[in-house]
């Protein structure tokens, strides 16, 4: 008997012992960061980097595949008592000697999580992870020269590509409302200091908003130079716009943090057949939260419409994309992206 | 449906207001539900899986009649915990809201011969909607006992302190058998519903899972232990099929609790549910461990009225609840474990035999009360 075929066995056996909990339930008791345990992480320490801003150091389990400079990672967080999930930009380099990784979370008004993690989250805390994901990332071949476009906490996934990947030529544009609102400044300073980053920030406070226009004159040779943007949607919007305009939309590399939603309309009771549970949905809630309001226990992912992780049967009915205004209707073998879709009438979702 | 009804001084406005006020108590709690009751539910599965740990790796050595002794205790109380305060209280949705799929009414499984979806059904479905509803309740008796005068009696009904007793030893299993509703599928047609055929074929995988690893897996795992370990989890499944037979009996048989006729429910307002769920329930005084080891059962009342509030929240709703009873002049059954198995036992001995004829004056249910 091969190895593989061997430990199968011996992990039946242990399944029979513990039936009808797993293995795994018990080992979570005493390391719940070991391989093969459902990927988690430690918090280790919280570093503050503004009056709303910090970083979260983070120990991943052994699980834990690494991450390319630029990608994002969801991570699963308790607050008061309640899962929930939320992507945040990795900011550490790849190579980061002691294998923790960083993510840097702004608060935002309102925002649950963010809040939570600037304000509340306690160094010892387990939190869930998933594997690092995004193509907002920089390409294997060297570009002669880059443009890094950011606002506000669009500044995260550059500042893990500026950490880990250093280029001959390298300008970034970031918007903050006011000086001490820049996340990471001083470190941005040092590396303009140490000529490694030319850099310029608008203060938008006093300045007023980006108009995208004014890039030539703050980048004269931004059109030659490969751009990473990230940013409000208003921003991104512009940019592509401003690239396509001028024939270069391929220079442009954008990360959208939030999907631009249309107003919806309709709306409908929807059925959650696999627990029995029936709602009223508005046409402009998305599913996933209606169901996890509900109680029932959604699969779910990036919450933008990118990763699939939410994916799930269309019993009945038709649902609204909110990203497209497309309504989806009920098929044998129709999934639909529950993060993304709104009720367009009565549905019947098989969760 | 007995003789006297005790909610009969109350108006409709009265039993709406009723309803409201106890709307009022669920969303308090509901409102306040956080971090503290996640660390609650979190600790005591933690909790439980050390103590089934640690006693069924003392019993390895349970030749030694010291370790035998301990590992039993320690094992009829993780099993006690696994089906009481964690099992059926996870399997009632009360700790859905935490959004953690390992900790969920839809991902949970006990330890138990009955599998969770199918007693979801009969137990949260069922019982809870139709709480002592005669002919829709089939927890009143379980469908082998008479509990109210107002139940038919047939020759049957002599055997059943037995059969109770029989029901209290194998508890688990009956509960399966319930769940299943074997008695009215055994019929030879029902036999063959496939939907039926499946139900079953799960229980037989579930009972074949669970003998397994209580009466073959961990007895050869201990070696020259093989028997004494058997017994002793055995004699846990024992421990805890008594135990928790006892506690149920105690939540809806003891004497002044409450059962209905099926037509007194047709268009039943939220405020007569809430009514019938407070005369149909019974509670158990106690310590905070007897209320721990009850799966707080022991407030039965409470979990009554809001099944899915989480379980430790159940004493001090307890308080607010009692004063509604006070104030609407109802009244809260209750008393130590003892007394209430003991009631609910006399019950069963009483409506073993057909009512007694009456002579000159029936004693009524309130007279019956007061002299309790």
């Amino acid at each position: 008997m091969t190895s593989a075929a061997l430990r199968s066995r011996a992990w039946k056996l242990l399944e029979m012992v513990t039936t009808p909990l797993l293995p795994s339930d018990y080992l979570d008791l005493v390391s719940p960061l070991r391989a093969g345990a459902d990927l988690r992480g430690r918090i280790e320490a919280v570093h503050p980097e503004t009056p709303d801003a910090a970083t979260i150091v983070i120990r991943p389990g052994r699980g834990w595949r690494g991450h390319t400079a630029g990608q994002y990672v969801r991570i699963g967080v308790d607050v008061d008592g309640v899962r929930l999930w939320r992507a945040y930009s990795l900011t550490s380099p790849t190579n980061r000697r002691d294998g923790r990784v960083t993510i840097t979370v702004k608060a935002i008004p309102d925002g649950k999580v963010s809040n939570h993690l600037v304000r509340r989250a306690k160094p010892g805390t387990l939190i869930q992870l998933d594997q690092a994901t995004g193509d907002f990332v920089l390409p294997q071949a060297k570009p002669a020269k880059v443009l890094y476009l950011t606002a506000g906490s669009g500044i995260t996934p550059v500042m893990g590509m500026l950490r880990d990947t250093e280029f001959d030529d390298v300008v970034m544009v970031h918007c903050a409302p006011q000086p001490h609102d820049v996340i990471f400044r001083n470190e941005l300073h040092d590396l303009a200091a140490d000529k490694k980053l030319r850099l310029t920030e608008v203060h938008t406070a006093t300045d007023g908003m980006l108009d995208i226009a004014r890039l030539d004159e703050l980048v004269p040779d931004w059109a030659d130079r490969e751009t990473w943007a990230c940013g409000p949607a208003g921003l991104l919007d512009a940019a592509e716009k401003h690239w396509s305009e001028h024939g270069v939309p391929e220079r442009l590399h954008t990360e959208r943090f939030r999907s631009s939603i249309v107003a919806a309309g309709d709306g409908g009771e929807v059925t959650f057949s696999a627990t029995g549970k029936r709602v009223d949905a508005d046409g402009a809630t998305p599913l996933l939260d209606v169901g996890e309001e509900a109680g029932v226990l959604m699969p779910s992912g990036c919450r933008m419409g990118i990763c699939f992780g939410c994916v799930t049967p269309l019993k009945a009915g038709a649902v609204r994309d909110l990203r497209t205004g497309e309504i989806t209707e009920a098929e044998p073998g129709v999934l639909i992206q529950t993060c993304v879709s709104a009720a367009a009438g009565p549905c019947d979702i098989e969760r | 449906m007995t003789a006297i009804d005790p909610t009969a001084h109350l108006t409709a406005e009265q039993i709406e207001e009723l309803g409201r006020e106890l709307d009022a108590i669920r969303d308090e709690v509901i409102a306040g539900r956080g971090e503290k009751d996640a660390a609650y539910i979190r600790k005591v599965i933690s909790a439980q899986r050390k103590l089934e740990l640690v006693s069924r790796g003392v019993l390895l050595f349970s030749i030694f009649p010291p370790a035998w002794l301990i590992g039993t205790a320690g094992l009829s109380v993780a099993k006690i915990m696994d089906n009481m305060e964690i099992g059926h209280n996870i399997l009632h949705g009360q700790w859905d809201w935490m959004r953690d799929p390992k900790i969920h009414s839809t991902t949970w499984e006990w330890d138990h011969v009955s599998p969770a979806d199918q007693w979801k059904h009969s137990h949260n479905e069922l019982h809870h909607t139709y709480t002592n509803v005669i002919g829709k309740d089939n927890d009143l008796g379980y469908g082998i006992m008479r509990v109210d005068e107002d139940q038919k009696w047939h020759p049957f009904h002599l055997g059943q302190p037995l059969w109770n007793f029989i029901n209290a030893c194998f508890f688990e299993y009956g509960i399966a058998a319930y769940d299943l509703e074997l008695g009215k599928n055994l019929h030879k047609r029902r036999r063959k519903n496939p939907e039926f055929r499946a139900r079953a074929k799960a229980v037989g995988r579930k009972i074949r899972k669970q003998v397994l690893k209580d009466y073959v897996i961990h007895p050869l795992l201990s070696g020259p232990s093989f028997l004494p370990t058997l017994a002793a989890t055995f004699t846990a499944n024992l421990v805890r099929n008594i135990w928790s037979h006892s506690v149920i009996m105690c939540g809806h048989f003891p004497e002044g609790v409450q059962v209905f006729e099926r037509r007194s429910i047709k268009g039943e307002t939220r405020g007569q549910w809430y009514l019938r769920q407070m005369m149909g329930s019974a509670n158990i005084s106690g310590s905070k461990a007897m209320h721990f080891m009850t799966g707080n059962l022991s407030h039965q009342i409470e979990h009554h009225l809001f099944p899915d509030l989480p379980s430790n929240r159940y004493a001090e709703v307890a308080v607010k609840v009692r004063a509604l009873f006070e104030k609407y002049e109802l009244e809260y059954v209750t008393g130590p474990l003892p007394k209430q198995v003991f009631s609910a036992w006399r019950k069963v001995f009483r409506l073993s035999l057909p009512n007694k004829k009456p002579k000159v004056k029936t004693p009524s249910r309130e007279q019956e009360l007061v002299a309790a």
